[in-house]
């Protein structure tokens, strides 16, 4: 695939601008459409776009499998951790308001978190089954 | 129907992500944008190269398989439908705003949750404060699903076994 100078370039100019276009969604979710896995998924595409193109090995060096894995379970303990968070403070399990001194910024902090959460998860679960599935057989 | 009734497995799947996108497309006139979002990533992007990544490990043609009539099997597909039809007659019209759903807990949010939280998009709001705990069980459940993949694809082994091969390429480069 690499040698498809077309599909290369465009390829190039177009993840820096997918991988952007995730971090917006996660980060703008309060405010236009999106979320932790709207942007987990598109982020994960930006990396499966770049594995296609220039292959597993490449893809493999810059998200470790090792890594991926951390991931995964680093946002749901990040979800999690939000919720107990929330206990030790006083309030119910999930229940952001008693994050901070006041009950809306509480549940914007809480709110961020637990999208960011979801948003490692998912991230790291899409490029985890891709990279499964194609290193099966040396598809690439 | 064309979907089902292709025995070329690769059309099928392109045909699949065109659907996608075009439901994506009608979430986005029914000003569902974040349902719109979420269906032109994962249907049209992500689950169609996954389906592409098994087309390629298997065959992308179906086998043929001789066609049996099964009587049976038809009755009880026909009966399924005649309920499920049946059901929907007592559903209020699709838009109908007096419609049982949209006055559960839907009034309530839309009321309180600018005050409460202060956050312009209300979906976000509702999924990640309101149902913080739905959203919770959500991502276990794709935490646990992408466990039990990597277990079923033996994510473990292979990937040592890579290594393994990988560390003996670079060897053998280097010799």
């Amino acid at each position: 695939m690499i040698r498809h100078v077309i599909l290369r370039i465009v390829a190039k100019t177009l993840i820096p601008c997918i991988l952007l276009f995730a971090f917006y969604v996660q980060f703008h979710g309060d405010f236009g459409p999106g979320g932790g896995f709207q942007a987990g998924v598109i982020f994960a595409a930006g990396i499966i776009l770049f594995a296609l193109m220039f292959g597993l090995p490449a893809a493999r060096r810059v998200c470790s499998p090792r890594a991926l894995e951390i991931l995964i379970s680093l946002g749901v303990l990040l979800y999690g951790g939000v919720g107990l968070a929330s206990i030790f403070k006083g309030g119910n399990f999930l229940d952001y308001s008693v994050l901070a001194h006041d009950a809306v910024h509480g549940q914007h902090i809480g709110i961020f978190l637990v999208e960011l959460g979801v948003g490692l998860t998912v991230t790291a679960v899409m490029i985890k089954l891709f990279f499964l599935f194609a290193g099966r057989k040396h598809i690439l | 129907m064309a979907i089902i009734r292709l025995h070329d497995l690769f059309a099928a799947v392109m045909l699949l992500g065109i659907f996608s996108l075009l439901s994506a497309a009608l979430f986005t006139l029914m000003d569902a944008v974040d349902v719109a979002f979420t269906e032109a990533a994962v249907g049209a992007g992500i689950s169609t190269i996954l389906l592409l990544g098994t087309l390629a490990l298997t065959e992308s043609e179906e086998k043929p398989e001789h066609n049996r009539r099964a009587p049976l099997a038809l009755l009880v597909v026909l009966l399924t439908g005649a309920v499920l039809i049946y059901g929907t007659l007592d559903m209020p019209h699709y838009g109908d705003p007096a419609a049982p759903i949209h006055h559960y807990l839907a009034d309530r949010f839309i009321e309180s949750s600018p005050q409460e939280l202060q956050i312009p998009n209300m979906v976000t709001s509702v999924l990640a404060s309101y149902r913080g705990y739905d959203t919770w069980g959500e991502t276990t459940v794709i935490f646990t699903a992408a466990i039990g993949v990597a277990l079923g694809l033996g994510a473990r082994r292979r990937s040592r076994r890579q290594l393994q091969e990988e560390e003996r390429e670079n060897k053998g480069g280097r010799a």
